[in-house]
């Protein structure tokens, strides 16, 4: 079973709350994936930072454990600050740590990044990073206190899929022991398959069932996704040749000539 | 029968039309001192059940498809049937695909065919979908001819109507007081707005920009004024409106048409938009009380309908019901 910051963890899909059609539908996808992490960003769904709103009664009542996200926090400062109150209104040490770079792309600044997973880490927060797939960013992170990875697989809500896919072996190859999910860019149940095909521990996502047609059915065939990605990684893939194999023996045939 | 409508928004406004048409004695109390600055105040006034239908589920096209008809009856002369207009920047073009797979009632139309509909916007979009069903009108005209009407009609107003008790002044008394009314299960989806005013555009029509990330409209309304909105935070803040959310309407009416640049910013706006959690409106009934709320983003869309069940769970089925 997949353990994140000693946590015990049954879903290896994590899904985001926002971009649904309405809360009602949210509560019903989050079900149909099977998810047990679902994230939830402090600044625009908590009445600015107030608990006790609807749709944070909601997300309590689905019984399942929420991530923060610092979602849209452009510096380090910002982030900090937005983690903190979010420890406050959630009641818990995660926090799915962006620190923004680029309007546009939505890349994540890896050097205010790394400060502020430090910064945090060091105040007992139990981080859970959006980066790249840069390597050398991934070591800084872990040496800044961060005992999990996420890098995206392409940008925010692009639905591009993996963009590089040997950066991802490489990261994998990197840290064997190191928990490894796919954050951001999936726009297909394939997609996520082919990530935990490489033997990546999750996938999180939101705008590909958020914005599905139907959400509901489509959160159930990425939980499925996932489980056969994983299932086929743990099974053994058969790696691609260049020469055609017959899977029935052609010894022994009859011979008509 | 006396009914007592607390609210007069757009769904205590209509509740009382359907009700005074069909005989029955109304009062009308609303804690406002007039009618002003509510969330019907701060709608965009679309009456655009397909374009709807992107985000929403079935009923609202099914409850929708006849509020333009509706509001005609009403208030003669206050809808514009001019259909919506739906545009992407060059770079967004696969919003429109998107919005067309998950709607109706459409045509595609081209460079020429935007530049007949909307002159103005001649050359900035090569594509366009255009929802020639759809209607729009001006909230804050609508509900005040309303009010007037039904002060005609003999519907009672009293307002900065405070806590005073009203019981036993009515037979019904119908809660149609949205947020204010707050009840288990109702949430706030706050909705921010502008008012733009310029001479340099003019639009025929509601033009809705898509934009992954903000997808906004901006409705003409007469005296070369623009509304532009809306955001859309799950928050029941009626605070002002934020840079951010200020930035990023500007922005987008200034992607539909540069001169919006240059256009006088007349008005910034916050509504909190009473939604239950299926984003549906209900009417309910509790002992003599009726209740119509969760309008959410669908007060002149769905307000109608609402109006109407409610009125016949008020009246019984019949037409013209007296009491």
């Amino acid at each position: 079973m997949l353990e994140l910051y000693g946590q015990q963890v049954s879903s290896r899909l994590l899904l985001g709350t926002a971009l649904y059609p309405s809360p009602a539908i949210m509560a019903e996808a989050i079900a149909a994936s099977g998810a047990d992490i679902v994230t939830v960003s402090l600044r625009r769904e908590t009445s600015g930072g107030k608990t006790g709103g609807q749709f944070w009664s909601l997300i309590q009542s689905l019984d399942v454990r929420v991530l923060p996200n610092t979602a849209g926090c452009h510096s380090v400062k910002e982030a900090v600050t937005t983690a903190k109150m979010a420890r406050e209104v959630f009641s818990t040490n995660w926090i799915k740590l962006e620190v923004i770079g680029n309007h546009d792309t939505l890349q994540p600044d890896v050097f205010g990044l790394v400060e502020a997973a430090r910064v945090l880490s060091a105040d007992g927060f139990e981080v859970f990073p959006y980066t790249t797939d840069d390597l050398i960013v991934a070591e800084r992170l872990l040496d800044a206190g961060c005992k999990l990875l996420m890098p995206w697989c392409a940008p925010i809500g692009s639905a591009r899929g993996p963009q590089n896919i040997d950066a991802l072996r490489s990261l994998r190859g990197h840290f064997p022991d190191v928990p490894l999910i796919v954050d951001a860019g999936i726009g297909r149940p394939s997609h996520a398959a082919t990530v935990m095909e490489l033997g990546y521990d999750a996938v999180l996502l939101n705008t590909a069932v958020a914005k599905a047609v139907d959400p509901v059915a489509m959160a159930s065939a990425f939980g499925k996704a996932v489980e056969a990605g994983r299932q086929a990684f743990l099974a053994g893939l058969l790696e691609p040749r260049d020469m055609a194999v017959p899977s029935t023996p052609v010894i022994g045939m009859a011979a008509f000539s | 029968m006396k009914v007592l409508i607390r609210g007069a928004g757009v769904a205590g406004l209509t509740l009382a039309n359907e009700l005074a048409t069909r005989g029955a004695d109304v009062t009308v109390v609303e804690k406002r001192r007039r009618i002003a600055g509510n969330a019907s105040w701060h709608a965009g006034g679309m009456l655009a059940p397909w374009c709807e239908r992107e985000s929403a589920e079935e009923p609202v096209l099914s409850l929708g498809r006849d509020a333009a008809d509706w509001w005609e009856a009403a208030l003669p002369g206050h809808v514009m049937r001019n259909g919506t207009l739906v545009v992407a920047p060059a770079r967004d073009a696969g919003e429109l695909d998107r919005f067309s797979q998950r709607t109706s009632g459409f045509c595609t139309v081209d460079l020429e065919g935007i530049a007949a509909l909307e002159p103005d916007l001649e050359g900035r979009f090569g594509r366009a979908l255009f929802f020639a069903q759809e209607a729009h009108l001006d909230p804050r005209k609508a509900l005040l001819a309303l009010q007037e009407k039904l002060v005609r009609m003999g519907v009672r107003f009293e307002f900065g109507y405070g806590a005073v008790q009203a019981s036993g002044r009515a037979d019904v008394e119908a809660d149609c007081t949205g947020m204010a009314g707050a009840k288990t299960g109702l949430r706030g989806v706050r909705g921010e707005m502008l008012l733009l005013r310029t001479q340099e555009v003019s639009l025929a029509r509601p033009v809705r920009l898509l934009h992954p990330r903000i997808p906004v409209y901006v409705v003409p309304r007469t005296g070369n004024l623009f509304m532009v909105g809306a955001t859309m935070i799950e928050s029941d803040d009626p605070g002002s409106i934020t840079t951010r959310s200020l930035m990023e309407l500007l922005n987008a009416a200034y992607a539909l048409h540069p001169a919006f640049g240059e256009a006088e910013l007349v008005e910034t706006g916050t509504g909190v938009r009473p939604a239950f959690a299926d984003n549906m409106p209900r009417v309910e009934r509790d002992g003599s009380t009726i209740r119509i709320n969760g309008l959410y983003r669908h007060g002149f869309l769905l307000a109608p309908a609402m109006a109407r069940q409610a009125a016949e769970m008020i009246l019984g089925n019949e037409e013209g019901a007296r009491p």
